[in-house]
């Protein structure tokens, strides 16, 4: 498995564990996993239009990812924010729907579009995809300080002002381009796991950011290492090798929490 | 009306099964959907439906009835989300998506394991954005059955399950079981909305179950007018919605009908954002939003403020 | 049934109840009377709410025992109000104020609600109780802070309970609300012959009809009239050190500094330079 040809495999299966650790620490902080599981699900119609007109899946991806953060954010300021992502969700999903009627896309093209598939990345994409991953970072290191702020602040239920609707967008919209590069390598259906477990894990090891940050990515890359070396080997989807193991994640990230909470009496895992 | 019906349409035993089977899910979904909304968990309840769609898949590999899986699942599903769950918002989405992703991880490994042991085609598509139009006719009664049995449950629960969505400590304090009131709804949200899946799919599954309710809500000023609401807008997208899909194979020289899941759901989209016109300049005097925003705990949302004096 | 003669409506004795492993309320016992109204007074996290809730029932105690009307606290009760703080009263919620005062009346019972002559006029009457009446009609998350809580109180008063708690109704409101509240409470507290249990950190508000007092702090309690209990002696020895209490025309500030006011004046030259 780790003959020359599967070097692109393992390439961007790095970076795609680095961005889904970076980003997936702000999802936990500002609770949004819905968004986290809607945005991708959402990016999936990009990839049925580009099939039908012939263009690259990636860039499909990517628009209909923004699409999808864009309709979430902008819905969700007049009403519920669950609400509007679950309505945003299942409009994209129709559309994709429609171009997949009209397209000649074949099942197991679908299939790895939505569970994911080692060789999902093409080499000449490898360039394109970097690109995305590191306007994430920089993204994520211009919001940083907001982002935590704002996550706080919002626990305290205030009214929500225009430089917050701002930066929830902004979010919004890093966690579209995180899922657009990811969704090849792990699937539209599961990409988000990857963004919840590992960093739930992390938090409950520590509350410092950086650390958990750190952890964070860490946890990931194990998560995703191991499920393409295992999707390799058993030809099961690279999906849902990452599925079960952010939950594990997140399982082993509670016990522990409990544990040292009986101990220290101190409460660190996020609820 | 020849110009807006096509031909055959009323007479079409696959139209006249979808119309029965989507009005009955309509209406279930959207008395189920209106305390779903109020209760903040539409994650929830379009988790449940991706995890009674793999429940679906599953019965199919093992050869099982479809609703055993769809029901079944879901039921389960829900009593896990409830076990893990915690009292705050961002706590219970957590849990919510460690079991949506767990279960689509086990849909994945069931669809591949069926499409190599049976080499069938187009199951993924077919489990996951349904098919309105190849229902049998033999799944209609108990359909109907189960979803009867969703709403006298919830029926039954109507009161204690109003009192502690607005307070849960004002429920505690009447007496009300709380946490028993809230699983028990999850369940009949299970069973709404595996029957949805399984008859119509998970996509429109989650749009019937949120949509109509949420613009309904907004429209309305007591309960009881949301539910019927919601259930009048959830039929109409549905009956409208296959009308249109049934004619859209006549609309080009191709004959190529447009999925009707298309249809449904932009008319449910439509729905609501047309009720957000109707209320666009009803907001709390404080400013305050409606509903959880992303990180809100959800059982004390929302602070009993004043407006400011000379405000 | 009647009442054994001389049983409080709420009496604790000796509660502990702890939260992640830290001791929250540390031996804490008063008791509540019919028509009496109590404060609990303490600061944020002195434990109020939590002493609340465990009074619900909605927290587990480690020891000791709560009685209403002399029987130990079950969920079969049903004697008690509660009015909380914050409600989930979203501006879009489909619920008139009458609707949710209704809840009050029936909202444990199954089934859904049968609106009878008699379930309206009770309706009414609290209404009418607290003053409500004339934004009865209107959709209750689009109250304002002060019609809301009315509102709640109608809804925690109309099943007639014989104690009613309210945790710190006072916290948002402007001065001359949180006082129509207060003597709204006192009335009912009389008229109804119901024991008042509110919780607030600010006790001056209260002082004007408060019959008793349940002082918070560091976990534990003392409990009595104002002039017992909210005194320098006793609150030092809550707090675990000293503090002062001064009364300036009728008020009352508790101020914490170890050697007491002495050290916090300054001399006349300090002032001047």
């Amino acid at each position: 498995m780790f003959s020359s040809f599967m070097t692109n495999a393992w390439t961007v299966a790095t970076i795609v564990a680095a961005i889904a650790g970076v980003v997936g620490f702000f999802v936990v902080l500002r609770g949004a996993a819905f968004p986290a599981h809607a945005i991708p699900n959402g990016a999936f119609a990009g990839a049925a239009a580009a099939n039908v007109w012939g263009f690259d899946p990636l860039v499909g991806l990517t628009v209909c990812a923004v699409l999808a953060a864009l309709g979430i954010g902008t819905l969700g300021r007049r009403g519920r924010h669950d609400v509007a992502t679950a309505l945003a969700l299942v409009m994209m999903l129709a559309v994709g729907a429609v171009f997949l009627g009209l397209s000649q896309e074949y099942e197991p093209a679908v299939y790895s579009l939505l569970f994911g598939e080692v060789l999902g990345v093409s080499s000449s994409e490898l360039l394109p995809v970097a690109g995305l991953a590191l306007i994430c970072l920089a993204a994520v290191s211009v919001l940083y300080r907001p982002l935590l702020l704002s996550s706080v602040a919002s626990e305290m239920g205030e009214a929500k002002g225009l430089r917050s609707y701002w930066i929830d967008m902004a979010f919004l919209i890093v966690l579209a381009l995180a899922t657009a590069m990811t969704v090849p390598v792990v699937g539209a259906l599961l990409i988000f796991s990857l963004m919840i477990g590992p960093p739930a894990a992390a938090r409950a090891y520590t509350g410092r950011p950086g650390l958990a940050i750190l952890l964070s990515v860490a946890i990931a890359l194990l998560t995703v290492w191991s499920a393409i070396a295992l999707s390799y080997l058993s030809n099961w989807p690279v999906g849902f090798f990452v599925g079960v193991t952010s939950a594990l994640a997140y399982a082993t990230g509670r016990t522990w929490s409990r544990w040292s909470r009986s101990r220290s009496g101190k409460v660190s895992f996020p609820h | 009306m020849r110009w807006f019906i096509e031909p055959g349409f009323w007479s079409s035993a696959p139209v006249q099964v979808a119309l029965a089977i989507g009005g009955a899910s309509a209406v279930v979904s959207a008395v189920v959907g209106v305390f779903t909304v109020l209760r903040g968990q539409s994650f929830a309840g379009h988790a449940l439906t991706d995890v009674s769609t793999a429940g679906g898949s599953g019965a199919l590999l093992l050869g099982v009835s479809p609703i055993i899986g769809f029901v079944g699942l879901g039921i389960i599903g829900a009593g896990v989300m409830d076990a893990i769950g915690v009292r705050r918002l961002r706590g219970r989405d957590l849990a919510t998506g460690i079991v949506l992703g767990a279960s689509i991880a086990l849909a994945a490994l069931v669809l591949y394991l069926d499409s190599t042991s049976r080499a069938t085609t187009g199951a993924t598509q077919q489990i996951l954005f349904g098919s309105i139009f190849t229902i049998q006719s033999s799944t209609v009664p108990v359909v109907v059955g189960l979803g009867l049995a969703a709403l006298a449950l919830v029926a039954t629960l109507y009161r204690p399950l109003l009192l502690s969505t607005v307070g849960p400590e004002m429920a505690a304090a009447r007496g009300v079981p709380e946490r028993l009131v809230g699983v028990l709804f999850m369940a009949a949200m299970a069973v709404a909305v595996g029957l949805s899946s399984l008859t119509i799919g998970a996509i429109l599954s989650t749009a019937l179950l949120i949509g109509p309710a949420a613009a309904s809500i907004r429209l309305t000023r007591r309960i009881g007018w949301s539910l019927a609401l919601a259930a009048v807008l959830g039929v109409a997208a549905c009956w409208l919605g296959v009308l249109l899909a049934y004619d859209s194979y006549y609309w080009t020289s191709a004959h190529r009908a447009v999925p009707v899941s298309f249809f449904i759901v932009a008319l449910v989209f439509c729905f609501y954002l047309a009720s957000g016109l109707g209320v666009r300049t009803r907001r709390h005097p404080d400013g305050r939003r409606a509903g959880p925003g992303p990180g809100t705990p959800v059982a004390g949302a929302g602070a009993l403020t004043t407006r400011p004096p000379g405000a | 049934m009647s009442d054994p003669p001389s049983a409080k409506v709420l009496e604790i004795d000796g509660l502990n109840v702890s939260l992640s492993g830290r001791r929250v309320l540390d031996q804490v016992s008063f008791s509540v009377g019919a028509g009496e109204f109590t404060g609990l007074i303490g600061t944020n996290g002195a434990g109020k709410t939590t002493l609340m809730r465990t009074v619900l029932g909605m927290q587990a105690h480690d020891s000791g025992s709560i009685h209403l009307l002399g029987r130990p606290r079950s969920r079969r009760s049903h004697v008690i109000g509660y009015v909380p703080q914050k409600a989930n009263l979203d501006p879009d919620l489909p619920m008139r104020a009458r609707d949710l005062v209704g809840l009050g009346l029936d909202g444990h019972r199954l089934g859904v609600p049968v609106r009878t002559r008699q379930r309206n006029a009770a309706v009414e009457e609290s209404l009418a109780a607290v003053g409500a009446e004339s934004f009865a009609d209107s959709r209750v998350g689009q109250l304002s802070g002060g019609e809301q809580q009315r509102v709640l109180i109608a809804h925690a008063i109309i099943s007639r309970p014989r104690l009613l708690l309210l945790d710190e109704p006072l916290a948002n409101l402007d001065l001359h609300s949180g006082q129509e509240v207060v003597s709204l409470l006192a009335g009912i507290a009389a008229d109804q012959n119901v024991a008042v249990l509110l919780s607030a950190h600010e006790i001056n508000p209260l002082l004007p009809v408060m019959d008793r007092v349940v002082y918070l702090a560091n976990g534990r309690a003392a409990s009595g009239t104002t002039e017992e209990v909210i005194k320098t002696e006793v609150l030092s020895a809550l707090y675990g050190h000293h503090v002062d209490v001064i009364s300036v025309h009728g008020r009352i500030l508790v101020v914490a500094g170890h050697e007491g006011l002495d050290h916090l004046t300054m001399s006349h030259d300090e002032v001047a330079g």
